[in-house]
Formats: structure tokens, C-alpha cells, sequence
């Protein structure tokens, strides 16, 4: 923790070198530490949405749960609003800031009615005057999501996946945040249903200019709905620029490769392009490669990259790239 | 039409399953050729019966389904008439299938050497150390390296992809004519996914299968397919090739497919989703299944079923409001289009 840092006063949320390390049993008796996060630093403006991408285990989700303190975050400076989000702040601070999550089917108990699903943040922060109020704001949420008003007294199991996860956005809504962290909210939904719910997270961002942090790992989709992107590799954070200039002008190669591999919707685009395969896999978290994390997979690999971890440095405009060659 | 050319055809299939709660008909109709070593894709959102499509051609369906109607044709001949002991031959020699998640079939206490190896002396004569030495040719022409060594390894200590390219040695063992890949990339990273694709297009290239591609995924349907077929709620709504699907949608469920996608070019424009839920499968519609999700649905649609005819360009689509264009434009008389089918 830096406790002379300064955050930026027109950021919204504003993170500093943030460090996830979790403690994870190797042996018998032997625990090795995986650095899941390692040193992660942005931040975010009221009412703008910074993509973040990454393969599967780059330490996305971590990100954000250590970032509205689900976790507690090993090392590093979160912000809110300028004030310091810890122990002590978080708990009025919480409202502000709502996660909400991949899977609509697990993360709502299907046992609850939509009514109470979406109440019980309006319990727990005592935010109604009255049993009239409490229903009032709850129909006003279903309707913010286009959530049709006479299914209030219907269990979550009752409604498709799409639904689900209006039910979850409503919820995550109630308490009024000025953030919110979509943890891959609409990569298990089927396209059709996927953009009704895309349009609706920016419908919300219009009307009450609340920020995102959208992980997903469609990047078409981040394209689509980010202002800003930043890509992950191994816990460490390699590039972030513009979504416009990130897919016009790629400079570390993870992300040269990782654009490369998508699979365009356009069969001339998608048949004609010219990928860069990857060799192997991301290697282990638990066996991190000394210096830049990618260069056991990185085709401009030099000395150098063993030994020291690149900088994430501004190449103009903002576009911030951690790469000793490129 | 050339017969010879096609190594699959599937006539109007209809596949369902009995649950407590009525029967379910999942596959209603559905028919398409597959070509001698091409790639046909099988598209649609979940539940549009694509798998179920495919288990039926294997015949693996769940005990709950079966085959309730139409015709398989390998080479011309119908194997929902053959007993299962030849339909055992058909699997594997013939055709063979990998799904998404390989874990699910790998068998964790096995190392992925014998594995591979009983699946070789099942299907081919081939024993003892020669089918040892068939196993690591394959998980060399898979690109995993070091074969020998890892003959001896256990499922867990693969990747999700090195499974999977694992699964598809496998499954090209006994060289069949025919591979289908269900979803074979959807649990991968898009890196990895990359690498299984490309794979695929090079063994496909080298040992001249046919494959079908089934995915929800239009990217991976454009990168891999010649042809296409589109299905929601168990019936094929278009087919034609990769261009005719992706450039020239006739078909008002596919055009709303299309449409939902983001591009590059759709940032800061708003998306057009399709509106309304998912389709129910023990609620159909009488006539057109995309009905009650069409912005274009006519009285016609909710009464009758549109049948499959032929676009302006020539590839097929049911769709009425393209078959009343057509009417209109004289291009085909109505009597044509009430029959069932071209
Ligand atoms: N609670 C935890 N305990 C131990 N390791 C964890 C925990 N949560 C995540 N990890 C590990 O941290 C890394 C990053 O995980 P995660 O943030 O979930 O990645 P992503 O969301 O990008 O897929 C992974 O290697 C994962 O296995
Ligand atoms: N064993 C089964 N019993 C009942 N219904 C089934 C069974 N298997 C599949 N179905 C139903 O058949 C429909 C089509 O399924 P499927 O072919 O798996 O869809 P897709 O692969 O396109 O996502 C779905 O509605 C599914 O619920
Ligand atoms: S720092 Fe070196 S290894 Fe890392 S991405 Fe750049 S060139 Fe590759
Ligand atoms: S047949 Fe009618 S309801 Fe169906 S897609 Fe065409 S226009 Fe729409
Ligand atoms: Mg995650
Ligand atoms: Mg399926």
C-alpha cells in the first residue's frame, strides 16, 4: 500500500498497483503463493466502461472481486469517488459498488420470488420508507431491466437465462450504485438474447450514467460496449488503450495474437485472415515465468524478457503497452 | 442431382424424446447433404436441436429418444434401418464424433495411451504394439508433443486443449469418412480455439473426411464451413453456403442472427437483437416456429408452415415472407410454394 498516493479526482474509480496473491496447498504441508493479480493498475471515469480481457485464469474476476473488496486484496490502492476504499470505508461504500455475475442460474436462488430477489439489497441497506415504497422501487428496477411487472411474485427458475440475468442486473441496481462490475454477464446467453441485454447495460448507462467494468472474453463483444480495453495475461496487465485504437493498432504481442485468433462473423474476412497461432498453453500461475509472462509463448522473446518485467508505458494518447520490443 | 457427391444425406428427420411432461420434438424435419470431404456447419441458438441432429446420425441418441421418422443415407444407404451391431461398425470407421467438453468422455483412471489404444483395436485389427505405435502416430499427427512420453500421462495432466486434440486423435484413428465436432472449441480460450481449428482444416486437408461442424458460434461457422444449415426450434429455417447464409440471408430468423452480432463497425450503435425469449419446444407454433419472435410475421405464419424453397440466388430457405416476394416478383407461381419441400 502506498498511503501517499494520490488518485486522480476525476476518476471514478481509480486502482494502483493491486496485488491478489492466494495461498494454495502444493504438498502435504507446503502452500505456495499464486500471485492471481500481480501489480494492476487503471482506472475508470463516472459513466465509462473499461473492457478487461484475457484468457480464461489471467485473474479477471479476481480483479474485480478484490476491487469492490470481496476479496481483501494482498497489496495495492483502490479509490472510490476519491476516497480509499478499505475495511473501514468499504462498508458505506458498498452501495455504490454492485457486481454482477456469469451464470443467472447459479448466482439466484431459485427458491426466492423476483420480488424478494431483487428487495433483499433494499433490506439490508434499509433504503424504503414503507412496504409500499420497498414494492414501488422494486417494480421501478423490473422496469428498468424490462422486466415485465406481473412476474414479481414468480421463482428465478421460472425464467429463461436472458431473463435471469435482467432479474440479476435489477438486483445489482437496486441499491443505486455508481458502478458496477459485469463479470462476464452475457457470455452464456445465446446472441439474440446476449444483445437485448447488451443494449439494455448501455440503455442504464445513458439514464443513470453508471460505470462498468465489463469482463468477458468475447472480444467482439467488449469491442462493442468499451470505451477503453485492457488485456491481462497472468495476472499482470500488458496493454490498454482506446477500444478503437486497441483493435486498429495492437502493439504487445499477446494482444497482436489474441485479436488475431477471433473469429471474424464474415466468411472472407474469417477465411483470409492470417492468424497467429499460438504455440502451448498459458503456462501455470504457480510456475510464473520470470520477467514478461508471455514471452514462454512470444515470438520477439529476447534476453532481456527473462529478466525484467516490461513497464506499462504510454506510447501517446494513452495507449499503454507493457513490452521491451515492441 | 448427383448422388455420389454426397457421403451423407439426412431426409426429413424427426427425432423426439418422452418426458414426464409430454413428448418432446426436438428434430422436425430436418434434411441436408454432406458432401465428400467438405465441412457443413449446423447452426443455431441452444435448444434448436443441432446435437440432437447430430447424436441421431451416430445413434447415440438418450434412452428417452429416438428416430421417429425419415431417412439417414451413408453412401447412399438408410442406417435407421441397420441393427445396432452394424451401426457399432458405422461409429468409428465410418463416423465419429467429438464433443465440447473431452473430460466427459476421457476416463480419468486411464492413462490417455490405453485409452487410445482400445479405441484402435476396436475399430481396426491392429494389436499389441502395433496399435501402440498407431496411438502416438496419432497424438503426433495432433501436434502433441512428445508423444511417447505422454502415452503414459492421465487425463488430468492435459490442457483443455491438448484433450481435445487428444479426443480428435481418437476420434480419426480409423480414418472414417465422416468426423462431426459438437461445440468442439466453446469451452476453450479463443488462443487455444486457434489452434483446434487449425488443426482441424489441416488434418481435413490431409486425410479428406467430411466433417460436420456443429456451434452456436457464427464466427467459427464462417472460419470453418463451405456449407450451412440454420436451425431454431428443430427445423432447418436456410441452408446454402458459407456466402449465401452470411451475405445473402433469406430467412428472416437468420437475418436477425446476423444482426445481433457486434461487429467492429458497431460500436456506438445500438445492436438489434431479436425481441421475445426462447423458443419451448412442447409449445410450438402450428405454422412458422420463429413466429411468435417475428417482426415480419403474417397471418399465413402462425397458420401454416412455410415450406423449404428455393432463394433468388438458389440456395433454400422457409420462409413465407420470402416466398410472397417471390410470388410477387413472379419469380415462382403459388402454386409452388404450397407444396412441402423442393
Ligand atoms: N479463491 C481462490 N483460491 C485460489 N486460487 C484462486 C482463487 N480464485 C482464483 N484463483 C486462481 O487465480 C487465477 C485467476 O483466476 P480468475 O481471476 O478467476 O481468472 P479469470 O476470471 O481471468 O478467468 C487462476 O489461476 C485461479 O485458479
Ligand atoms: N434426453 C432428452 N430428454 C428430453 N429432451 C431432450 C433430451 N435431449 C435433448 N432434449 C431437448 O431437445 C432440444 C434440442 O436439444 P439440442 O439438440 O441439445 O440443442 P442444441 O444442441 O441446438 O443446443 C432441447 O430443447 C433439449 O432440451
Ligand atoms: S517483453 Fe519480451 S517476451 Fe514479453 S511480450 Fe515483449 S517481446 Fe515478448
Ligand atoms: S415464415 Fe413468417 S414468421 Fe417465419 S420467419 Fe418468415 S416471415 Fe417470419
Ligand atoms: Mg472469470
Ligand atoms: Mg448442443
Amino acid at each position: 500500500m502506498d498511503m501517499n498516493y494520490k488518485p486522480d479526482q476525476e476518476n471514478l474509480v481509480e486502482v494502483n498497483n493491486l496485488k491478489m496473491y492466494f495461498s494454495v496447498k502444493t504438498g502435504w504441508l507446503s502452500t505456495t503463493p499464486l500471485k492471481a493479480v500481480d501489480g494492476v493498475s487503471f482506472a475508470i471515469r463516472p459513466g465509462e466502461t473499461l473492457g478487461l480481457v484475457g484468457e480464461s485464469g489471467c485473474g479477471k474476476t479476481t480483479v474485480g472481486r478484490a476491487l469492490i473488496r470481496l476479496y481483501t486484496p494482498t497489496d495495492g490502492d483502490v479509490f472510490f469517488d476519491g476516497k480509499r476504499v478499505d475495511a473501514k470505508s468499504i462498508g458505506s461504500l458498498r452501495k455504490d459498488m454492485q457486481m454482477v455475475f456469469q451464470d443467472p442460474y447459479s448466482s439466484l436462488n431459485p427458491r426466492m420470488t423476483v420480488e424478494d430477489i431483487i428487495g433483499e439489497p433494499l433490506d439490508v441497506h434499509k433504503m424504503y420508507t414503507s412496504k409500499a415504497d420497498r414494492r414501488e422501487q422494486i417494480l421501478y428496477l423490473m422496469e428498468l431491466v424490462g422486466l415485465n411487472a406481473e412476474h414479481a411474485t414468480r421463482y428465478a427458475h421460472e425464467f429463461s437465462g436472458g431473463q435471469r440475468q435482467r432479474i440479476g442486473i435489477a438486483r445489482a441496481l437496486a441499491t443505486k450504485p455508481r458502478f458496477i462490475v459485469c463479470d462476464e454477464a452475457v457470455s452464456a446467453l445465446d446472441v439474440s438474447i446476449q444483445a437485448q441485454v447488451i443494449n439494455m447495460f448501455e440503455d442504464l448507462q445513458q439514464k443513470l450514467g453508471v460505470a462498468y467494468l465489463f469482463i468477458a472474453h468475447d472480444l467482439l463483444v467488449v469491442h462493442h460496449i468499451s470505451k477503453r480495453i485492457a488485456v491481462m495475461y497472468l495476472g499482470k496487465m500488458v496493454e490498454m488503450a482506446d477500444a478503437d485504437e486497441l483493435n486498429e493498432n495492437p502493439m504487445h504481442p499477446y494482444t497482436v495474437s489474441l485479436l488475431s485468433a477471433v473469429p471474424y462473423p464474415d466468411p472472407k474476412i474469417a477465411k483470409s485472415s492470417k492468424r497467429i497461432i499460438l504455440k502451448g498453453d498459458v503456462p501455470s500461475p504457480l510456475h510464473m515465468p520470470s520477467g514478461c509472462p508471455f514471452r514462454t509463448r512470444c515470438q520477439y522473446a529476447t534476453e532481456q524478457c527473462a529478466q525484467e518485467m516490461p513497464k506499462l508505458t504510454d506510447r501517446g494518447n494513452g495507449h499503454m503497452v507493457a513490452c521491451w520490443n515492441k | 442431382m448427383a448422388e455420389e457427391k454426397n457421403i451423407l444425406s439426412v431426409v426429413d428427420l424427426h427425432t423426439s424424446f418422452t418426458t414426464d411432461k409430454g413428448e418432446v420434438q426436438a428434430v422436425n424435419g430436418v434434411s441436408f447433404d454432406l458432401e465428400a470431404g467438405k465441412i457443413l456447419g449446423i447452426v443455431g441458438e441452444s435448444g434448436s436441436g443441432k446435437s440432437v441432429s447430430a447424436y441421431s446420425v451416430m445413434q447415440i441418441l438418450e434412452k428417452n429418444g429416438s428416430i421417429k421418422s425419415g431417412q439417414i443415407l451413408y453412401k447412399g444407404e438408410d442406417i435407421t434401418k441397420w441393427p445396432e451391431k452394424r451401426m457399432r461398425d458405422f461409429r468409428g470407421k465410418c463416423c465419429s464424433i467429438i464433443f465440447q467438453d473431452p473430460m466427459t468422455s476421457l476416463n480419468p483412471v486411464f492413462t490417455i495411451g490405453y485409452q487410445l489404444k482400445e479405441a484402435i483395436k476396436l475399430h481396426t485389427n491392429r494389436k499389441g504394439k502395433e496399435a501402440e505405435e498407431r496411438a502416438v502416430e496419432m497424438l503426433e499427427l495432433v501436434g502433441v508433443n512428445e508423444p511417447r512420453k505422454r502415452i503414459h500421462q492421465y487425463p488430468f495432466e492435459f490442457s483443455g486443449g491438448m484433450r481435445q486434440r487428444v479426443m480428435i486423435a481418437m476420434a480419426l484413428a480409423c480414418e472414417p469418412d465422416i468426423l462431426i465436432a459438437d461445440e468442439p472449441t466453446t469451452a476453450l480460450d479463443v488462443t487455444i480455439q486457434a489452434q483446434i481449428l487449425e488443426l482441424m482444416q489441416d488434418l481435413q486437408k490431409k486425410l479428406g473426411m467430411a466433417i460436420i461442424m456443429v456451434t452456436h458460434d457464427l464466427g467459427v461457422i464462417a472460419q470453418m464451413a463451405d456449407e450451412i444449415i440454420v436451425m431454431y426450434g428443430g427445423r432447418v429455417c436456410e441452408r446454402g453456403s458459407a456466402e449465401d447464409i452470411f451475405y445473402r440471408p433469406c430467412h428472416e430468423y437468420t437475418k436477425g442472427l446476423l444482426r445481433s452480432i457486434p461487429n467492429v463497425d458497431s460500436m456506438g450503435k445500438r445492436l438489434q437483437p431479436i425481441s421475445g425469449t426462447p423458443i419451448n419446444l412442447l409449445n410450438m407454433p402450428k405454422g412458422c416456429a420463429f413466429c411468435p419472435r417475428c417482426d415480419e410475421a403474417m397471418k399465413i405464419c402462425l397458420e401454416k408452415q412455410p415450406p423449404e424453397t428455393r432463394t433468388p440466388d438458389g440456395h433454400f430457405a422457409s420462409c413465407w415472407k420470402m416466398i410472397q416476394a417471390e410470388i410477387e416478383s413472379g419469380m415462382i407461381r403459388p402454386e409452388d410454394a404450397s407444396g412441402s419441400g423442393t
